[in-house]
C-alpha cells in the first residue's frame, strides 16, 4: 500500500462524513426544497456507513497523517460511542424538528459536520488537530443550539454557549502556544518525550491553560456555567446531542493528552483533575436538588457524572482509564433513554419540560413511567443496573490506584444525588395524576425500549463484552 | 534587542485585556467578539515569536489555521447574535438574562 492510501484507510470513517455531509448540503440547497426529511434519513444512513467502515481491516494501531491522526483501539471505541450519540439524536430529532417549524435540511448536515470534527478530535495527534477537530465541533454546535431562530431562549443559549465556548477556544491555544514553545514540538509523542528529566514552568502553564479550556468543552465545574442554560435553551435534540456525543469526544481527547502527552508531569496534572472532580461531584450533586425544569436536572446530572468519570482518569493507570471508558459508554446509553423519556413529554402541540408534568405518569402511562424510573436508579447508581457498573470500574480504579479519599467523597456525592433522582420516581408512582401526554410516533418509543432493556439487563448482555472491549482498547493508550 | 520574553510579555498583556474585556464588560456583546479576536491574536504572536525563536516553521503554521478559523468563528458569533437581536431588540450583556444561571 502506499503511504496515501494506508492514511485514506486509516482514516475511513472521516472521509465518509466529510463527503456525506458536503453532498448532503448540496442535495439540500439544490435539491426539492420540500423533502427535506430524506436528507435526515440519509444522514443516519452516511452516520451508518461511517460506523461500518472502522472495521475496514488493516493494521491495529497506526500513525497517519504526517503523525497528526492516530486510528487505534481507544479512538475506535470512542467513535462507536460518538457515532451512536449522533445516531440517536437524529433518529429521536425527527418528530420534535417537525413539530417545531424547524426541520430544515441544515440540522442534519452540521449533525454530520459536527460528528466529523469529534471523530477527528478523539484520533487527534497533535495540538494543531486537537485544534481543528474542537474548532470542527463547537462552530456546528453553536449553531444547531441557536437552531429554533424564532425562539428567545435558543438564541439566548446559542449565544451563551458561543460567548463561553471561543473563550475556552482562546484558553485552550493560549495554553497549546506556551507547551509548543517550551516543548518545541505539537505533537504528542514529541511533547511527552520533552518532558522527560527537568520540566520547565512554562508547560506547566500551559497545560494548566488546555486542560481549562477542555474542562469548558467537558462542562466540568468551574467552568459549567454555560451547561444549564445551555441544556434548558437549546431545542431538546440538539441537548440529547450536548449531553452524549459532545461529551464523549471531550473526555476521549482529555484522557489522551494526558496520558500520551503528559505522563511526565503526573503530579501535577493529577492535583488538578482529583480537584475539579470532586468540585464537579459535589456542584452536580447540589446544584440539582432545587430545579424544576427536567432539562436543567439532566444538566446538573452530567456536571457530576463527568465529575465521576474523572474519578478515573485521575489514577492514570489503564485500569483507571478503562474505567472512563466504561463510564462514558453507560452514560451515552443512560442519557439517550432518559433524553428519549423527556422527547415523548408531549401535550397536543407543546413539549412540557417541568418535572411537576410527569406527576401520577404511572397510572397514565405504566410503560414510559417505568423506564423514567429505570434511568434515574441506574442514574443514581443503584445495582444492578447499568450505573452501577459505571460507578464500579471507576471507583475499583480509584482504590487501587490509592485515591482513597477521593473515592469515598465520591461515594458521598452520588447518596446525595440519589435524592433527586429518586424524587423523579416518587412524583411519578406517588401524585396525583396531571395531564396525561400524547402518544409519541415509534422511534422515539422504541430508542426508550431499548434503552431501558440495555440499562436493565447490563449485566447479562452488554456489560461483560463492553468491559472486555474497553480494557483491551485502554490497553492501546499506554 | 528585542527577545523572546518581550514578545511573551506583550502577548501575555494582550491575553489578560481579552480575557478582562470578556468578564468584565457589562455593556455591549460586540466588544466580547473584539476581545475574542484578541485573544486569538496574543496567541498568534506567541506561536510566530516561538516559531521563529525556535527556528521551526510549524508554529507558523499553527498561526494561519488560526486566522481561518478566527474568521468562520466571528462570522457564526455575529450570525447567532443578529438572531438573538431579532428576538428580543437589545445586545446589551445585562440583558441576556432569560434563564436564569
Amino acid at each position: 500500500m502506499t503511504s496515501l492510501s494506508l492514511d485514506i484507510a486509516h482514516s475511513l470513517p472521516e472521509i465518509v462524513l466529510a463527503i456525506g455531509a458536503l453532498s448532503l448540503l448540496m442535495l439540500g440547497a439544490f435539491g426539492a426544497g420540500k423533502r427535506d426529511w430524506i436528507i435526515t434519513e440519509a444522514a443516519i444512513v452516511v452516520l451508518g456507513i461511517a460506523f461500518l467502515s472502522m472495521f475496514y481491516p488493516i493494521a491495529d494501531k497506526a500513525l497517519v497523517w504526517d503523525q497528526a491522526f492516530i486510528d487505534d483501539n481507544f479512538a475506535r471505541f470512542m467513535k462507536t460511542l460518538v457515532l451512536l450519540g449522533s445516531m440517536t439524536t437524529l433518529i429521536l430529532s425527527r418528530e420534535y424538528m417537525a413539530r417545531h417549524d424547524i426541520d430544515l435540511f441544515e440540522f442534519p448536515v452540521l449533525v454530520l459536520l459536527a460528528t466529523l470534527g469529534m471523530c477527528m478530535l478523539v484520533s487527534a495527534q497533535s495540538l494543531i488537530a486537537l485544534y481543528l477537530g474542537l474548532e470542527l465541533m463547537s462552530l456546528a454546535l453553536y449553531v444547531i443550539a441557536a437552531f429554533h431562530r424564532d425562539d428567545v431562549r435558543a438564541s439566548e443559549a446559542g449565544l451563551k454557549y458561543f460567548v463561553l465556548g471561543a473563550l475556552s477556544s482562546g484558553m485552550l491555544l493560549y495554553g497549546s502556544s506556551l507547551i509548543y514553545g517550551y516543548a518545541g514540538t505539537v505533537s504528542f509523542t514529541g511533547i511527552a518525550a520533552a518532558l522527560q528529566g527537568d520540566v520547565s514552568i512554562g508547560v506547566i502553564f500551559g497545560l494548566v491553560f488546555v486542560l481549562a479550556g477542555l474542562a469548558f468543552k467537558m462542562s466540568i465545574v468551574p467552568f459549567h456555567m454555560w451547561t444549564p442554560d445551555v441544556y434548558e435553551g437549546a431545542p431538546t435534540p440538539v441537548t440529547t446531542f450536548f449531553a452524549t456525543a459532545a461529551k464523549v469526544a471531550a473526555v476521549a481527547i482529555t484522557v489522551r493528552i494526558i496520558i500520551t502527552a503528559f505522563p511526565g508531569v503526573k503530579p501535577q496534572w493529577q492535583q488538578i483533575i482529583v480537584f475539579v472532580s470532586i468540585l464537579s461531584m459535589a456542584l452536580g450533586a447540589f446544584g440539582a436538588i432545587g430545579q424544576t425544569n427536567i432539562k436543567r436536572l439532566m444538566a446538573y446530572s452530567s456536571i457530576g457524572h463527568m465529575g465521576f468519570a474523572l474519578v478515573g482518569l485521575s489514577t492514570g493507570t489503564e485500569q483507571g482509564v478503562a474505567g472512563v471508558m466504561i463510564y462514558m459508554a453507560i452514560y451515552v446509553l443512560m442519557s439517550l433513554g432518559a433524553f428519549a423519556a423527556i422527547l415523548s413529554m408531549r401535550i397536543g402541540d407543546r413539549y412540557v419540560e417541568n418535572i411537576g408534568d410527569l406527576a401520577g405518569l404511572a397510572r397514565t402511562n405504566g410503560f414510559m413511567a417505568f423506564v423514567i424510573a429505570m434511568m434515574m436508579f441506574s442514574l443514581a447508581g443503584i445495582p444492578p443496573l447499568a450505573g452501577f457498573f459505571a460507578k464500579w470500574y471507576v471507583f475499583l480504579a480509584a482504590i487501587n490506584g490509592g485515591l482513597y479519599g477521593l473515592a469515598v467523597i465520591g461515594m458521598l456525592a452520588s447518596t446525595v444525588a440519589a435524592f433527586y433522582y429518586l424524587r423523579v420516581v416518587k412524583i411519578m408512582y406517588f401524585d396525583e395524576p396531571a395531564r396525561p401526554f400524547d402518544r409519541v410516533n415509534w422511534e422515539v418509543t422504541a430508542v426508550m425500549a431499548v434503552m431501558g432493556l440495555i440499562v436493565v439487563l447490563f449485566a447479562i448482555f452488554p456489560g461483560p463484552f463492553v468491559a472486555a472491549s474497553a480494557q483491551a482498547a485502554a490497553k492501546s493508550l499506554f | 534587542m528585542i527577545e523572546l520574553n518581550h514578545y511573551l510579555t506583550v502577548a501575555a498583556l494582550l491575553f489578560t485585556i481579552g480575557i478582562c474585556g470578556i468578564i468584565l464588560n457589562r455593556k455591549n456583546i460586540i466588544i466580547i467578539l473584539m476581545s475574542v479576536e484578541l485573544i486569538l491574536l496574543a496567541v498568534n504572536i506567541n506561536l510566530v515569536a516561538f516559531s521563529s525563536f525556535l527556528g521551526d516553521l510549524t508554529g507558523q503554521v499553527f498561526s494561519l489555521f488560526i486566522l481561518t478559523v478566527a474568521a468562520a468563528e466571528a462570522a457564526i458569533g455575529l450570525a447567532i447574535l443578529v438572531t438573538y437581536f431579532r428576538n428580543r431588540g437589545s445586545i446589551a450583556v445585562e440583558d441576556i438574562n432569560m434563564m436564569k444561571g
